[in-house]
């Protein structure tokens, strides 16, 4: 049992503990992203890695996460329209605004928005039984939907800019250190909850119903299951982890805007799963960490070509290891054993 | 999966440490670093290297006459990738961790929002190089770029000269064109001026033959063109096809100059007007050392423009307000900026006290079939810098609050 444990607790520890004590600010910040894009990656892990969905939009949920926190930060500050409806001259604050100064709504909006909207489009889709490919090209499409209808409503949504200069987050300045710090805390603590959690569906009957039918969703429903609602929850709760980061997201980094939750960002998370490795809860967490850490180091290192980095690092992993860092681990392991 | 988890621990951990060891050593005594934060990929990068390449060497030439205060200045290079958020990233990396001096940097009015909020928390310097919307002025920002009241209202005070009496808008769907609309809207109205149409497409857009109807069914005097980027190339064709050409109906453009020119094809935008406060046909000393030391540097074939004389400008216009305040400390060095007054490529440059904008000279241009761009009309002396256009009646209430 301890054994079991000790992994988890370790990370736990280090998370939590070493890792406030020892980074500067501005990296433990980063730090704090590369976990908010751990918790759509554990999510896409659940219904990619577990569930055999491959979802390429889960910026869209991200994003409705993002914005609705960004909306009520706006509203936050006082002082009339928030600064981008000023420059796009809307003249009063429009009607799907005003329920967002409330953040209880905007918090609630943030995660059963995404869910809702998963619920709709996951009942559609799966009981049409489309899936594979046209699953995860109907939900790419659906990111770029997103983006251009949000550049489109400059008013609403500040378009291609987006919104920020973010003042503070329930009374506390968000210029503070001590205030990123305890973000950063509670980014962290999201995250290894909802690992936990995540991890004791999949180990549950539940769980094991998610992967068969991944692997055989004709013989789950001659058995009597309903394949299409086992998806449709898998999906929505995948959605509900990405609304919850996107709004986890905007206090920590500062912004949001069109450009994080279109196609190459949910391209990139996806990428990110299988990097780690998908058909691990624990891989999914780890590449997202690992390949946002790459992200930022190459582009510091090399900031003329780090795209191309970025490029090979990928190809690398997949062509080495088509399971990922986390499939390598393992098989190392188990060489050195045998 | 189980197996796995002490190796993915300690990976973990490693990716941690990795974090912290990033950490720039101090800087030399003898250094003083600055930082440079421009799109080097994605769709701003045509435009943004070129001015990073005016400020390197801005800062090489500054160091071969010494450097400032005795000191060299080290240049830290960072990609903002054309994606706002990485410039509030880069930004943020900049000051906390290179401990630069000041940042030189953005382009797009979206990558200068993103960075405004982090320059403000940190209380750093940036100077913006490039021409914008107005309605702005931060205490962290300079601003070497014109403002509207140096070249919208300009060219607005052009066609009106010409006799222009009816615009037609296009542009891209993004604040700056919608906000430059506002205030041409604001000025037509109480100038006699009609406006027959407005219209945007997104970003990077280039299917204009409807929107190029609806101009020519509205026969507009002018066409007034915030279009971005891409959109200027298969705009202009399709405008040309259309039987529009300079004469019939100008099109005056405040985001086309030299480098871009050469992008869309001299043929399709030649003799058509654009505003801009320099260019790199304009006369003076201090322009002939710029080209000449520009194209040593760079190539022969190479064009200089406004927003890369702006971000060239920028580094020499910090130098003397370092210099003056003896020190690189970013409260003295905002104390000390306002009053400087420099001649620099595109004339007298003066730094306002009130909004740190500069004082600027406007200047239209017609294109050449050569791809330069000659002079037609210039506002005699540099004009000060009003970003709120509060010395304008027509455009009360544009600003807000």
């Amino acid at each position: 049992m301890i054994r079991r444990h000790l992994p988890f607790a370790t990370v736990a520890v280090i998370a939590l503990v070493a890792a406030p004590l020892l980074l500067e600010p501005f990296r433990l910040g980063l730090l704090a992203k590369y976990l908010c894009y751990a918790i759509v990656a554990l999510g896409i892990g659940l219904a990619w890695g577990q569930g055999g969905m491959l979802t390429l939009g889960q910026g869209v949920f991200f994003g409705l996460g993002g914005y609705s926190m960004a909306m009520y930060l706006k509203l936050a500050e006082g002082g009339g329209l928030p600064d981008f409806m000023v420059w796009s001259g809307v003249e009063e604050l429009p009607a799907l605004w005003v329920p967002f100064a409330n953040p209880v709504f905007a918090l609630g909006m943030a995660v059963l928005g995404p869910v809702a909207l998963a619920l709709v489009l996951g009942t559609l889709v799966f009981r049409q039984r489309v899936r594979g490919a046209y699953f995860a090209i109907l939900t790419q499409a659906l990111a770029a939907a997103m983006v251009i209808l949000l550049v489109g409503q400059q008013g609403l949504t500040g378009g291609t800019n987006g919104m920020t200069n973010f003042f503070e987050l329930f009374g506390q300045d968000l210029a503070e250190d001590s205030t990123q710090r305890g973000l950063y805390l509670v980014v962290a603590g999201v995250l290894g909850v909802l690992y936990l959690a995540t991890r004791q569906l999949v180990q549950s009957r539940y769980g094991r119903l998610l992967v068969a039918v991944r692997d055989g969703e004709d013989r789950v429903r001659f058995l009597g299951y309903d394949p299409a609602l086992v998806k449709t929850v898998t999906f929505a709760a995948s959605a509900g982890m990405a609304g919850l980061a996107g709004a986890l997201f905007v206090p920590v980094v500062g912004i949001i805007s069109p450009a994080l939750l279109g196609v190459v960002p949910s391209l990139e998370l996806v990428v990110a799963v299988a990097v780690g490795g998908r058909h691990a809860l624990a891989g999914a967490v780890l590449g997202a960490v690992v390949m946002g850490y790459a992200k930022t180091a190459l582009s510091e290192q090399f900031a003329g070509g780090w795209l191309y980095l970025q490029g090979a690092l990928f190809i690398l992993v997949m062509t080495l290891a088509p399971k990922g860092v986390v499939g390598l681990a393992g098989r190392l392991r188990r060489a050195r054993t045998t | 999966m189980r197996i796995s988890r002490p190796i993915l621990s300690g990976l973990l951990a490693l990716a941690l440490t990795a974090c912290g060891s990033g950490a720039a050593p101090a800087a030399d005594s003898d250094e003083i670093k600055v930082g440079l934060l421009h799109s080097l990929s994605g769709t701003m990068a045509i435009s943004e290297v070129t001015v990073r390449d005016a400020e390197l060497l801005a800062i090489e030439e500054i160091n071969k006459a010494g450097g400032v205060l005795g000191k060299k200045l080290v240049p830290v290079v960072e990609d903002g990738a054309s994606d706002w958020p990485t410039f509030a990233e880069k930004a943020t990396k900049l000051i906390r961790q290179d401990k630069v001096a000041t940042v030189f940097g953005g382009w797009t009015s979206a990558s200068r929002k993103a960075m405004l909020p982090v320059f403000e928390r940190y209380k750093a310097l940036l100077w913006y190089p490039v021409q914008y919307e107005g309605l702005e002025s931060s205490p962290y920002i300079f601003y070497t770029g014109a403002t509207t009241n140096q070249q919208i209202i300009p060219g607005l005070d052009y066609l009106k000269e010409q006799g222009k009496k009816s615009l037609f808008l296009v542009g891209s769907d993004y604040v700056f064109p919608r906000t430059a609309n506002k205030i041409i809207k604001a000025y037509a109205a109480s100038n006699g001026m009609t406006i027959l149409g407005e219209e945007y497409t997104p970003l990077g857009h280039t299917e204009y033959s409807t929107l190029v109807n609806k101009v020519m069914g509205a026969k507009p005097d002018a066409v007034f063109n915030t279009l971005n980027g891409d959109s200027n190339v298969a705009f202009f064709k399709q405008f040309k096809s259309a039987g529009g050409t300079a004469e019939s109906m100008p099109v005056l453009s405040v985001s086309i100059a030299e480098e871009e020119v050469t992008g869309i094809g001299v043929d399709n935008v030649a003799g058509h007007p654009v505003a801009w406060n320099y260019y790199q046909t304009t006369d003076t000393p201090a322009n002939t050392a710029f080209v000449k030391a520009y194209k040593a540097k760079y190539g022969a074939a190479k064009v200089t423009s406004d927003p890369m004389e702006a971000g060239y400008n920028a580094v020499y216009l910090w130098a003397e307000a370092v210099k003056k305040a003896g020190t690189t400390e970013v409260e003295a060095v905002r104390k000390a900026a306002p009053g400087i007054a420099l001649e620099r490529p595109e004339g007298l440059v003066t730094i306002d006290g009130d909004n740190q904008h500069m004082y600027k000279t406007a200047r239209i241009g017609i294109i050449q079939p050569d791809g330069l761009i000659k002079q037609v009309w210039d506002s005699d002396r540099p004009i000060k810098p009003d970003p709120y256009l509060k010395g304008y009646p027509w455009a009360a209430g544009l600003a807000g609050q």
